[in-house]
């Protein structure tokens, strides 16, 4: 026991040695750092009207770091794999919702998607954007299944994967159709820019929101392959 | 105007202290529902922090994802642990009950 206790305090004392190792080397890492960066805000500034949006953050995010972006989708896609991959849903005790829950979800849920849509549209000019009107659509999946709502078995094969990998799709279609006419990948023509950001940004909220539901329901779905 | 910048500034020192009090109440809780509460509370006093440094594209996204859906997931995670470990603990029991015996 007390072996175990004094193997216990040279480990703490290790431990707070390493941390106070890592935060000298953090300040002086912070203190080194120039205190005129410029950023790149300057470039973003001056190329906005070539992206086909005027919300830079925007721009960025889906027109000139769109490789991130779309790679950012592709994680919370393989996440989903992951987690389909431990098996399907466990048995819950199927409770009803009672009807604080069914009436405030009943009300809250339209509230949900409008606002989500709205997130989408506003992405173009002020701060919102896909992922934003994803999370408020997953949120609102979250709700549904917490009051009960199951998918549908004919809906949980094909049409589920279909809108699963819709925004990717949508995305490395966007960015790959463009280098048959010389582009190199994700260079859209700034004339068709602003509606093809928009169409990827469609596509992109309605699979990250229903993958998020997905995330949320943590187990593959049956699918109803006999019907 | 002066008024102003020291009231942002109480203010900004306040949301500091809190934050860094909620991440380590977060950490140090034994009890994971709790943990889990503080770090939803974190989560949207970090959205608070990211609207103070005028970055209001990644608040929304703190919001709604690190707040809400991180907590969600988060919660349905601990359920599904609880009920993992009532059935390790039934195996565990019956391991005890035959070391006993021999």
């Amino acid at each position: 026991m007390t072996a175990n206790g004094q193997t216990g305090k040279t480990f703490r004392l290790l431990l707070v040695l390493l941390l106070t190792v890592m935060a000298v080397g953090l300040g002086y890492a912070v203190l080194e750092l120039h205190s005129s960066a410029g950023g790149l805000s300057k470039q973003v500034a001056t190329n906005l009207e070539a992206s086909g949006v005027s919300n830079p953050v925007t721009a960025v995010l889906l027109n000139f770091r769109g490789y991130d972006t779309l790679l950012e989708m592709a994680v919370l896609l393989v996440a989903l794999i992951g987690v389909w991959s431990l098996g399907g849903i466990p048995d819950y005790r199927e409770s009803s919702p009672g009807p604080v829950l069914d009436t405030l979800s009943r009300l809250l849920v339209p509230m949900l998607i409008l606002v989500a849509g709205y997130l989408l549209w506003v992405g173009t000019h002020a701060p919102g954007g896909a992922f934003q009107a994803g999370s408020v659509l997953g949120a609102a999946g979250v709700l549904l299944l917490l009051s009960g709502w199951r998918l549908e078995k004919i809906f949980a094969g094909l049409p589920l994967r279909v809108i699963l990998i819709l925004g990717l799709g949508a995305f490395v279609t966007a960015g790959g159709g463009f280098l048959l006419i010389g582009n190199v990948f994700m260079e859209y023509p700034s004339a068709l820019a602003g509606e093809l950001i928009l169409m990827v940004e469609a596509a992109a909220t309605l699979s990250i929101g229903v993958t998020l539901a997905a995330l949320f329901l943590g187990g593959r779905p049956e699918a109803g392959l006999d019907k | 105007m002066e008024a102003l910048t020291l009231l942002q500034w109480v203010f900004d020192s306040l949301l500091v202290l809190c934050l860094f009090w909620l991440a380590g109440r977060a950490l140090a809780s034994p009890d994971l529902f709790k943990a889990i509460v503080l770090f939803i509370a974190f989560g949207l006093l970090m959205a608070l922090a990211w609207v103070r440094l005028d970055a209001p594209d990644v608040a929304l996204a703190e919001a709604a994802i690190g707040a809400g859906l991180t907590g969600a997931l988060l919660l349905a995670a601990l359920a599904r642990l609880k009920s993992m470990g009532d059935l390790y603990r039934d195996d565990s029991d019956c391991g005890e009950t035959k070391g006993d015996d021999s």
